[in-house]
């Protein structure tokens, strides 16, 4: 696969009169064509400077950001507005024109690149239609819900047909039910129209729901990237650690009696495990610890079970447990 | 008093009044419309920052607005007989008028476009828009029902001027005013021009409301 995005060595500092705040301090990352890439991190990391940076709304302190295999800091005032064009926007606010409707919204960018008004109208109606709300295309912002406005808002990055689509917090916003369309939405985009997505979230939950490769953004620095389902999996950094434990959830420490731990790594589908473990061996059993998650159907994240006493009803555990091609290991109780 | 001199003198005050304000505050916008965009473009957190010129252009207009009108008035009659001839009579008000309000126009200006949220200038920008396209399809389209509703209190400001121009012959209904109420004690007339004056900064008021309101997408 080929990079659309590549950003080396990226650093950004604000310098104001009384100090100077470092929002990036050396950041690498490449972004695959086609692929929908999450950007990870808490407050302050420095997630919107990242992204303001790969359209170079903001200008990099050093480092470089090539886009579809050119320099963007290379570039001059006028190529830099042309590039734009090829790499979309969306925000947690909307950021719609108030005064213009649905349609005119989705136009706008048509407008700028100079395309002529009849066929700027045509191409405005079919984004509307391709986000699912062609009959709000008369509709003010001011008449629009959340969930609306962020799909005109997609409409309208969508116009130019764009490469490269960022998202800087685009369901923080919105309320589960809401976000989750939205998602499935930048999903379908994904898939139909090839676009890659630049999705910007401090949930876990967003990543986990499209992304397929993830970067973990702390203290203004990629501590962690990787395929999604392998950082749920295997999660190295404390920051990782922090984002996929929440609530700062701790695997506890065991009394005593004899532990396995299941591994859930993808191989296997999502189904339930253990009730059917339960039913074929007969014997009951004891989840001392589980964090599992659903991604694209798959199983990923780990579970610890406290067996029974009985030898046979353990034995048979294994048994069925082997058979059912998963990985675990047997764990000692702490104490 | 209502004789039908009076009442031909009561009606050339009101249309000279209206021509003042109009033409005034039409040139005012002329002027200070630029300098108000001009302000807001070149700030430092402006989306073209230039620090010497939005620092001299304040200054300029800071200044101008701080000598009091009547001061102004008189200070620029040599000027106001350079361009029109004449410093009397309601047409050579007009210079003094347009050179204090185009200021007070630019700021104005300046604070409506200012309300206009920095996000949607940041996603014109993210779509490729010049500072040029930004002025002219956001920040004007978007602040418009600030702009007119703002244009409305500059018109009745401009009015109120205009009137107090009459102390120095600047006709209208302000030098009726003077004239036959301060000079003559005819208290009578008096009153009548300053309902009149009262009815017209009514009727502005209101008409930039209603314009403003009507064609505001943000309510409803
Ligand atoms: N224009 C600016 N001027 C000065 N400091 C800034 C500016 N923009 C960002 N910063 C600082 O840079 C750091 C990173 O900010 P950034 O907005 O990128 O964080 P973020 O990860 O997007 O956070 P959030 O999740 O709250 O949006 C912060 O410390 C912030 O205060
Ligand atoms: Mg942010």
């Amino acid at each position: 696969m080929s990079e659309i995005i590549q950003i080396r060595n990226l650093k950004k500092t604000f310098a104001s009169d009384k100090s100077t705040v470092i929002a990036l301090d050396g950041v690498d990352l490449s972004i695959e064509e086609g692929e929908i890439f999450g950007i990870i991190g808490l407050s302050g990391a420095g997630k919107s400077t990242l992204v303001r940076c790969m359209n170079y709304l903001e200008k990099p302190t050093s480092g470089s950001v090539i886009f579809d295999g050119q320099d963007l800091g290379s570039m001059n005032e006028k190529e830099l507005r042309k590039a734009r064009r090829s790499i979309s926007m969306i925000f947690q606010g909307f950021h719609l024109l108030m005064q213009r409707n649905a349609l005119q919204n989705v136009c706008f960018p048509l407008e700028i690149a100079g395309v002529p008004k009849k066929e700027a109208q045509r191409k405005a109606k079919e984004m509307l239609e391709l986000v699912g709300i062609a009959d709000k295309a008369q509709a003010y912002p001011a008449q629009l819900s959340g969930g609306q406005k962020q799909r005109v808002a997609i409409a309208r990055a969508l116009a130019t047909d764009p490469k490269v689509l960022l998202c800087d917090e685009a369901t923080s916003a919105l309320d589960p039910t809401t976000t989750q369309s939205i998602l499935s939405l930048l999903q379908q985009i994904n898939q139909k129209l090839g676009v890659t997505i630049v999705v910007i979230t401090h949930e876990m939950g967003v990543i986990e729901a499209i992304c397929r490769r993830v970067a973990i953004l702390d203290h203004s620095r990629v501590a962690e990237c990787g395929r999604v389902e392998e950082i749920f999996v295997n999660p190295r950094s404390d920051i990782a650690k922090q984002l996929i434990y929440p609530h700062g959830k701790k695997e506890p420490v065991f009394q005593k009696g004899e532990c396995i731990r299941i591994v859930f790594d993808g191989s296997s589908s999502f189904e339930p495990v253990v009730s059917n473990m339960v039913l074929a061996c007969g014997t009951a059993v004891n989840i001392l610890f589980a964090d599992t998650k659903n991604i694209d159907g798959k199983a990923y994240g780990q579970m610890l079970l406290q067996l029974p006493e009985d030898e046979m009803a353990k034995r048979k555990i294994y048994t069925y447990l082997s058979g059912q091609n998963l990985h675990f290991k047997e764990e000692c109780a702490n104490v | 008093m209502f004789n039908p001199d009076m009442i031909r003198l009561l009606a050339q005050g009101i249309w000279e009044t209206l021509y003042m304000t109009i033409v005034s505050s039409l040139l005012s916008y002329v002027l200070g419309l630029p300098l108000g965009i001009l302000l807001i473009v070149t700030d430092k957190n402006g989306i073209h920052p230039m620090g010497f010129l939005n620092r001299l252009l304040g200054f300029v207009v800071n200044f101008v607005r701080s000598v009091p009108f009547l001061i102004l008035l008189i200070a620029v009659i040599p000027f106001t007989r350079f361009l029109v001839g004449t410093s009397v009579g309601s047409t050579a008000t007009i210079v003094p008028l347009v050179l204090a309000s185009a200021p007070f126009v630019a700021r104005m200006v300046e604070s409506s476009l200012k309300e206009v949220d920095h996000g949607v200038v940041e996603a014109a920008q993210s779509m490729g828009a010049g500072v040029w396209q930004v002025v002219t399809k956001v920040l004007l389209p978007e602040a418009k029902p600030s702009l007119i509703l703002n244009a409305a209190i500059a018109t009745t400001t401009i009015l109120g001027y205009s009137a107090m121009s009459g102390f120095v012959g600047g006709g209208g209904l302000g030098t009726i005013s003077i004239n036959y109420g301060f000079y003559r004690y005819q208290s009578d007339v008096m009153l009548v021009t300053v309902l009149l004056l009262v009815v017209i900064v009514q009727v502005f008021q209101e008409i930039g409301f209603r314009i403003a309101t009507k064609g505001d997408k943000r309510s409803r």
